[in-house]
């Protein structure tokens, strides 16, 4: 299975739904197509849905990492919403935590920013 | 005692990016009839995944060669053994630092050895300058079960 990504703005926020796999192969995928998305749009946040997201190793927290670089120059936000199992646990050993906003889904995470 | 080795499986592919999701379906497929929790399945997934990017991305820096999977079970034990013919680890002990990558420019979080050691219950790694790299883990499937029941 490879990745899927659907791409949605609301405001100033960029909202990603990822499904399938999440890996080495597919995060370039993804890295180019979010930095298109950011030359094109003004976007000041983040939002990753991990819900039908079934894998995800390393290379997706170095995603995450550079986005979060890039949001942080405009004062945005990196958001996570709906995490499960193992992906949950690999984004606490990175301590992604610390920096990420998580939320339970899509729509608190609107909530938080104030793009509902 | 040593445990009778029940089943083995070998797989040797090129070190491409494609082949990180053919690995992972090779490890799924092999521990399938140890009947593998879903976190089991998704924590050896992410060993076979993070060490067959680290051949295809270090070892042979994106350009391809050979990459070699063995997986072997020993009753409810099982090893995975990844081995490249790339150029090699200098320090050993600097690559295995949380964090540390040799290429920050691609976006590398540097936790993919710190995964494999985590998921893992025992971890090996050797490695010589031009010749290649060798990992081999092993992970008890009982352990964990025992403990999430």
């Amino acid at each position: 299975m490879s990745l899927s990504v659907h791409f949605f703005l609301k405001s100033d926020t960029l909202f990603i739904r990822l499904s399938g796999e999440l890996d080495h192969h597919s995060s370039s995928q993804l890295r180019e197509r979010i930095n298109t998305l950011m030359e094109q749009y003004e976007i000041k946040n983040i939002v990753f849905n991990f819900k039908n997201l079934s894998f995800m190793d390393s290379s997706g927290i170095g995603v995450m990492l550079g986005r979060y670089n890039q949001v942080k120059k405009n004062k945005g936000l990196l958001l996570a919403c709906d995490l499960n199992g193992s992906i949950e646990k690999i984004i606490k050993l990175s301590g992604l935590y610390k920096i990420l906003v998580i939320t339970k889904d899509e729509e608190q995470a609107s909530n938080y920013l104030g793009v509902a | 005692m040593k445990n009778k080795r029940d089943n083995y499986a070998e797989v040797t592919f090129e070190a491409i990016s494609e082949n990180e999701a053919f690995a992972r379906i090779v490890v799924a497929g092999f521990i399938m009839p140890l009947d593998p929790t879903i976190d089991q399945l998704n924590e050896l997934k992410t060993i076979v995944s993070e060490g067959v990017t680290n051949s295809v991305i270090h070892a042979y820096d994106s350009k391809g060669g050979k990459i070699k999977l063995i997986l072997e079970s020993y009753q409810n034990d099982v090893t995975v053994t990844i081995i490249d013919y790339g150029k090699g680890i200098e320090d050993i002990n600097k690559a295995r630092e949380l964090f540390y990558t040799s290429k920050p420019e691609e976006e590398r979080s540097g936790m993919g050895l710190t995964l494999m050691e985590v998921f893992s219950d025992e971890f090996y790694m050797s490695s010589k300058v031009g010749e290649g790299t060798v990992i081999k883990i092993k992970k008890s499937l009982e352990l964990s079960k025992e403990m999430s029941a």
